[in-house]
């Protein structure tokens, strides 16, 4: 997994509440292997029905932050809705609240989600949206959003996706080193509830 | 202080603790669908195996043709059958195959065949896989890198989540049912309520739903943002569960049952968050919009974005309205509906089928129709009560098990501009098809849309 530290890019604003992982990829393109590129399928419908669409604005360009209103990501736990928005280029997004599987599905995907309160992330999407092509610069080990004003706004993060994401540990790798445990686990488990063996 | 079922079966799998202070998380048992090819190609693609095959379950569902299987002329369905037949071989998962009658949606099938146990934890790579809740497991949905690491490790870094308790007191009147708790519930709280949140729902009006009635309302806790919702067990979920194939039996049976009940919070327990529900004052619920949190009483209206104070919040409910093709202040009794699909793994068990057939008696169904059930064994015992019967007299597509129109990755799908009335879980643009637009009900309400046409007050046509 690629390391994530710090990023500056262009940021784009999406003003929709409860955007689900059916929008992001509708349920048609799931049959695809993921080698054929997500990001083709990316919001496929709400594209195809306004040409306008705020990812395809020509400011928006070369985006690599997304900044969503509540519960985005909702539904599905289809991963291919994180990545068709990475393949998309994006490599954080900032919301007020995430869908659960989506925001885990993120992190596994070397992607940071990050939550900041209802009001801050509205008054960044209106910023975006008032001034297309704006960057933020997100700096991870010291958990900050840098706005162009200098304004900064402090996120938490979990120290164990934040350790993963700066080192670009998968995770399976980490959990084999676990193995003596796992094993010692299902040991007392054959004895306790010999049924679930 | 005491402590909360979840927390029990949390600290019961904890494995070791590792950086950052986050639980390895060992998990019971794990499901798998026709969906789940990319997590097995991920674990090819690390050359690692499956570590313990015995704790899997695998059947096909999302792309199970409703139609006749003797030969499954779409080879993109073929392929994904054929796919998860030979994964699960190949790395010695048992597998209820498609042309099994014990084949259906994973989460039909998990409690049918006592697979789902009280206390277990479960996962499987499906947001509804919050449904097993309701035999008092811990059960939640993961993306398809989760699913490679269980497969891998059979364990999970997990952080504790916050803890909602949902206590539904009164009892249901005549015409309301379990789906109509949830999507009131989900009407109350929101769509993000309980995000976070791990959700036990308690109270007499949940004592007293049998388990079908409990997996409906487990089932939708992911639709109030909640990954798991769960039912302390008690003798209903023993019931249920005595004999059913992968239950313990015998000693085990026995030894179990001690154990399982046990599974109850403490009284001095505490939660993060309680809602309170009187199951007495609700009516039939139907939603007229695109999220599973714009649900109103039947007898209600659309609601107007102009009230709405928080300009995204009004934006994304006027993009709803636009995409339902319906205004303010529309009463949705007597809107004209296309078709009408009963099924998905919300609603497409046996008390399910019973409630919808119960109102088709007698009727006919005046727009096409389709009845899906959970799982062969499901559509066995509806055709051996006669309900297929009354489906197919009255003129409704009887299908084979499956996810069907739910989705619509099996084909199943509605039309563009078409209204549907379903007794599924989502409401999302594009669910059910490309511009399908749909009001989630229960089964009673969308048999009752079949029989006139239109979203119609169940209770108005509810035999004697
Ligand atoms: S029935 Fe629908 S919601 Fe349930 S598992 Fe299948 S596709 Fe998902």
């Amino acid at each position: 997994m690629t390391p994530f530290t710090t990023l500056t890019a262009i940021a784009v604003p999406l003003d929709l509440v409860n955007v689900d992982t059916d929008q992001v990829v509708p349920a048609r393109f799931l049959r695809m292997p993921r080698a054929s590129g997500y990001e083709n399928y990316l919001f496929r419908d709400l594209r195809e029905a306004n040409p306008d669409f705020v990812l395809d604005r020509p400011a928006y360009r070369g985006a690599k932050i997304l900044v969503a209103a509540d519960n985005f990501g909702c539904g599905s736990s289809r991963e291919s809705a994180v990545w068709a928005l990475a393949g998309f280029g994006l490599r954080a997004w900032i919301a007020p609240s995430f869908g659960d599987i989506f925001f885990e599905n993120s992190f596994k995907n070397g992607v940071l989600a990050i939550v900041l309160p209802g009001d801050r992330v509205a008054a960044i999407r209106a910023l975006l949206a008032a001034k297309p092509g704006t960057e933020l610069t997100i700096d991870l080990p010291s958990q900050t959003v840098r706005l162009p004003d200098g304004a900064v706004e402090h996120f938490e993060v979990d120290p164990f996706r934040k350790e993963c994401l700066l080192a670009g540990i998968d995770e399976i790798d980490l959990t084999l080193r676990y193995e003596k445990e796992i094993a010692a686990y299902e040991e007392r488990q054959r004895e306790d509830t010999p049924w679930l063996g | 202080m005491g402590l909360t079922l979840y927390e029990k079966i949390w600290n019961a799998h904890a494995v070791a603790t590792g950086p950052g202070g986050r639980t390895l998380l060992y998990i019971d048992r794990h499901l798998l669908h026709d969906g789940s090819f990319h997590a097995f190609e991920a674990l090819r693609k690390s050359g690692r195996k499956v570590r313990r095959p015995q704790a899997c379950l695998a059947t096909p569902d999302h792309y199970a043709p409703s139609g006749s299987r003797d030969t499954i002329a779409d080879p993109n369905l073929r392929e994904k059958i054929e796919t998860l037949a030979a994964n699960a071989s190949a790395a010695t998962i048992r597998l209820l195959p498609i042309r099994d009658e014990r084949q259906g949606i994973v989460h039909v099938v998990g409690p049918e065949q006592g697979f789902t146990l009280p206390g277990v934890t479960l996962v499987c790579g499906d947001s509804h896989t919050s449904s097993h809740g309701a035999l008092g497991a811990l059960a939640f949905g993961i993306g398809a890198s989760e699913v490679a690491h269980v497969l891998a490790t059979q364990a999970l870094w997990q952080s504790r989540s916050r803890k909602m308790r949902v206590t539904v007191t009164g009892s249901l009147r005549p015409g309301v049912y379990a789906k109509d708790v949830i999507l009131a519930l989900i009407a109350k709280i929101g769509a993000f309520g309980g995000t976070g949140h791990t959700i036990e729902y308690a109270g007499p009006a949940i004592r007293s739903l049998g388990i079908e009635g409990r997996l409906t309302i487990c089932n939708m806790s992911i639709e109030a943002g909640a990954r798991a919702g769960f039912v302390a067990p008690d003798d209903t979920t023993f019931d249920f569960l005595h004999g059913r194939p992968l239950a313990p039996k015998g000693a085990d049976w026995d030894r179990a049952l001690a154990r399982w009940r046990t599974l109850a919070s403490d009284g001095d327990a505490r939660f993060d968050q309680e809602v309170a529900l009187d199951a007495g004052e609700l009516e039939p619920m139907v939603t007229w919009g695109t999220s599973p949190e714009h649900g109103t009483r039947v007898t209600g209206v659309v609601p107007d974005p102009s009230r709405e104070p928080d300009a995204t919040r009004r934006a994304s409910m006027e993009k709803a309205l636009r995409y339902m093709g319906l205004a303010p202040g529309t009463r949705l009794e007597g809107l004209p509906v296309d078709r009408v699909f009963i099924g998905s793994c919300t609603n497409s068990r046996l008390e399910d089928l019973r409630s919808a057939a119960a109102i088709v008696r007698g009727r006919k169904a005046v727009v096409p129709a389709l009845v899906v059930p959970g799982s062969g064994l499901v559509r066995r015992a509806a055709e051996a009560e006669g309900l297929a019967r009354v489906f197919i007299e009255a003129g409704f597509r009887w299908g084979e098990p499956g996810c069907s129109m739910c989705v619509g990755q099996n084909g199943d799908l509605v039309d563009a501009g078409q209204r549907c009335a379903s007794t599924s879980n989502r409401n999302f643009e594009g669910r059910q098809g490309k511009g399908a637009r749909t009001h989630l009900m229960s089964p009673a309400m969308a048999a009752a849309a079949a029989v006139t046409g239109r979203i119609t007050d169940v209770r108005a046509i509810l035999p004697e």
